[in-house]
């Protein structure tokens, strides 16, 4: 298949710089949307595309972009566009290479992005962490301004665009928009109610489009390419390319560029060579630490937003991870929704309060104090904390998918650990102990 | 938290020119002082390692923000050390992937070649060891991050050769 993506990245992960991005075809979607195209006509190839974000939700790009009011229609002032960079979902680990390896294809993309909603104003706000790719996108937004890609009058064409590069303070919460957009402030990162939506009204008070890193980097080669050629790369019902992410105790865990619509069985088994001697695949997450379990009898369905939504789970971050059947599954939901209970905002009592009392459930149980009326208290907090509504974002909701799916598939493992009053895998030093 | 006798703190004794200056250059692209609130507490840290009461104040009375605020924002975020750290801050992933390929077995060993537990500094101020979420690198892991440096693929031999200096002296130490 055709690499889109991941064309500049090669085996050794060098950094792509500014002469090499351009000697493979780079910013010359830039090039000919400031000379041919109106915003209007860049919004309308990137609807056409049907191009969904990849930092989870799956929500069209085109359509996100479309609520920005334009013109006349907007009171005078910044716009601004933001890349959400802060990678902390458990087990997402595909925008670290994306920025670390073709750092320019990003900053293409955001050019576009912001041209296509007229802002002024972008910022790239990455995780603290991320200490390589922070370098690396820093001397690639210095090559761009000195190449004039960046700053007033970009290219002769009127449209101007500065460009800053924010590394987090860190906190998982950073990853919802609005609470990127406080923490952008210089406020704790709570989320905001919306409405309104940061379309309208996000970094200070001012029209905000927040997008993925991965989705970004697509824009560019829409734009050059066109609409119809990024739907012939999709496999099934999506448009496109993916990053596909493999980890846990697999032979060859990955990241790969793959079409939408690939095959879970192909993704597990090709790419990352199935699972390690010894071990049978029990179940895994399809997107990352907020997805729901799904199981061998799944293998077979193709990695698109609707599919696996309609197997019950969601394709979030399409990065996977790999339960086996000698780890304990109460042990690794355990460990996510102490995760999740460390990275609550502390805003809203079902997150704050909630996840820390599922916590202790699960520590029971998994440390063999647990009592079979515990298995009834876990349904409730999934009913509860898990609908949406009656917490202020979507951790909480998000962090009860595991747990959920993980009572409907391993509800045996979970009555072994209160049956024999221990946990039955050995293979693991045990927590909440 | 906060001392009442700093309340009068002097910006200027507290702060350093090129730390007041590099604040200054984040003051230029938010349209009011606290939206430069995060970026004044790394740049602090970045020079003295942790941010004091002291330097709490100063930042906050820069900021034309009451100090109360700013703690709220101090110690919301995982990155911003209100207490002194080492020389090196050990970020330690224990997120899911890496505990599904035994990650707590090289907690377990790390810190009893430190001699310190989450959130404790080893006693000759060489490095701190906190708990991280996630570090993307899942394909590689157990992973951590050493100071700057991310460590993959760890196991009790790389923890060994990593702070073999370390494994020495607690030898002798204790």
């Amino acid at each position: 298949m055709e690499k889109v993506l991941t064309r500049n990245i090669g085996s050794d992960l060098q950094p792509t710089d500014l002469k090499a991005y351009e000697a493979n075809g780079g910013y010359q979607g830039l090039r000919k949307a400031l000379a041919e195209l109106s915003p209007k006509d860049c919004l309308d190839v990137i609807s056409a595309a049907n191009l969904r974000g990849r930092g989870g939700a799956g929500f069209p790009t085109g359509m996100k972009w479309s609520f920005v009011p334009m013109g006349d229609k907007c009171t005078p002032g910044h716009k601004y566009l933001v890349c959400n960079a802060d990678e902390m979902e458990p087990g997402a680990f595909k925008d670290r290479l994306l920025m670390e390896c073709d750092p320019h294809q990003l900053i293409e993309g955001m050019i576009l992005s912001a041209y296509t909603i007229d802002a002024d104003i972008s910022y790239i706000f990455i995780r603290g962490e991320y200490v390589v790719a922070i370098q690396r996108l820093r001397d690639a937004l210095a090559e761009c301004y000195a190449a004039g890609y960046l700053g007033d009058n970009i290219l002769g064409s009127g449209f101007s665009l500065n460009m800053y590069l924010h590394p987090s303070a860190g906190r998982y919460i950073c990853g919802e928009e609005t609470a990127l957009i406080n923490a952008l402030e210089g406020k704790r990162a709570n989320p905001r109610a919306k409405p309104p939506f940061p379309q309208v009204s996000g970094l200070w008070g001012r029209p905000t489009i927040v997008n993925n890193v991965e989705t970004l980097c697509n824009i560019a080669h829409i734009i050059d390419r066109g609409a119809e050629w990024f739907k012939t790369l999709g496999v099934g019902e999506d448009s496109g390319t993916k990053m596909f992410g493999v980890s846990g105790r697999v032979k060859n865990p990955g990241c790969w560029e793959l079409p939408m619509g690939t095959p879970i069985r192909h993704i597990l088994e090709d790419r990352a060579g199935g699972m390690q001697d010894g071990l049978e695949l029990k179940g895994f997450l399809p997107g990352g630490g907020s997805t729901d379990f799904l199981t061998p009898d799944h293998l077979d369905l193709a990695m698109d937003y609707n599919v696996i939504g309609k197997a019950g789970s969601r394709m979030g971050t399409g990065t996977m991870i790999i339960l086996d059947d000698q780890t304990c599954p109460v042990g690794m939901v355990l460990n996510l929704i102490r995760f999740f209970a460390h990275e609550s905002c502390g805003f809203c009592t079902p997150c704050r309060d909630g996840l820390p009392w599922t916590r202790q459930v699960l520590e029971d149980i998994e440390s063999g104090r647990g009592r079979a009326e515990d298995l009834d208290t876990l349904a409730y907090q999934v009913s509860y904390i898990g609908a949406m509504g009656n917490t202020h974002c979507a951790l909480a909701p998000g962090a009860m998918e595991p747990l959920q799916s993980a009572l409907k598939y391993f509800r045996d493992d979970f009555d072994r650990h209160i049956s024999g009053g221990s946990c039955p895998y050995h293979s693991h030093t045990r927590q909440g102990a | 938290m906060i001392d009442a006798q700093m309340i009068q703190t002097d910006v200027s004794s507290a702060l350093s020119p090129e730390e007041l200056s590099e604040i200054d250059g984040e003051l230029a692209h938010v349209p009011y002082k606290s939206g430069a609130a995060i970026d004044a507490l790394k740049i602090v840290q970045a020079k003295r390692g942790w941010i004091s009461d002291q330097s709490l104040q100063a930042i906050a009375k820069y900021l034309d923000m009451s100090a109360e605020e700013l703690e709220g924002i101090a110690t919301f975020y995982n990155l911003i050390y209100r207490r002194p750290v080492g020389k090196k801050v050990i970020l330690f992933c224990d997120s899911v992937s890496c505990w599904i390929c035994g990650c707590d077995g090289i907690k377990q060993k790390l810190t009893d070649v430190l001699g310190v537990d989450y959130g404790e500094t080893t006693q000759d101020d060489a490095y701190t060891l906190i708990p991280v979420p996630c570090l993307g690198a899942c394909d590689r892991a157990p992973v951590m991050m050493v100071g700057d440096d991310l460590h993959t693929h760890l196991d009790e031999a790389k923890i060994d050769a990593l702070f073999s200096d370390k494994n020495k002296k607690a030898g002798g130490n204790s």
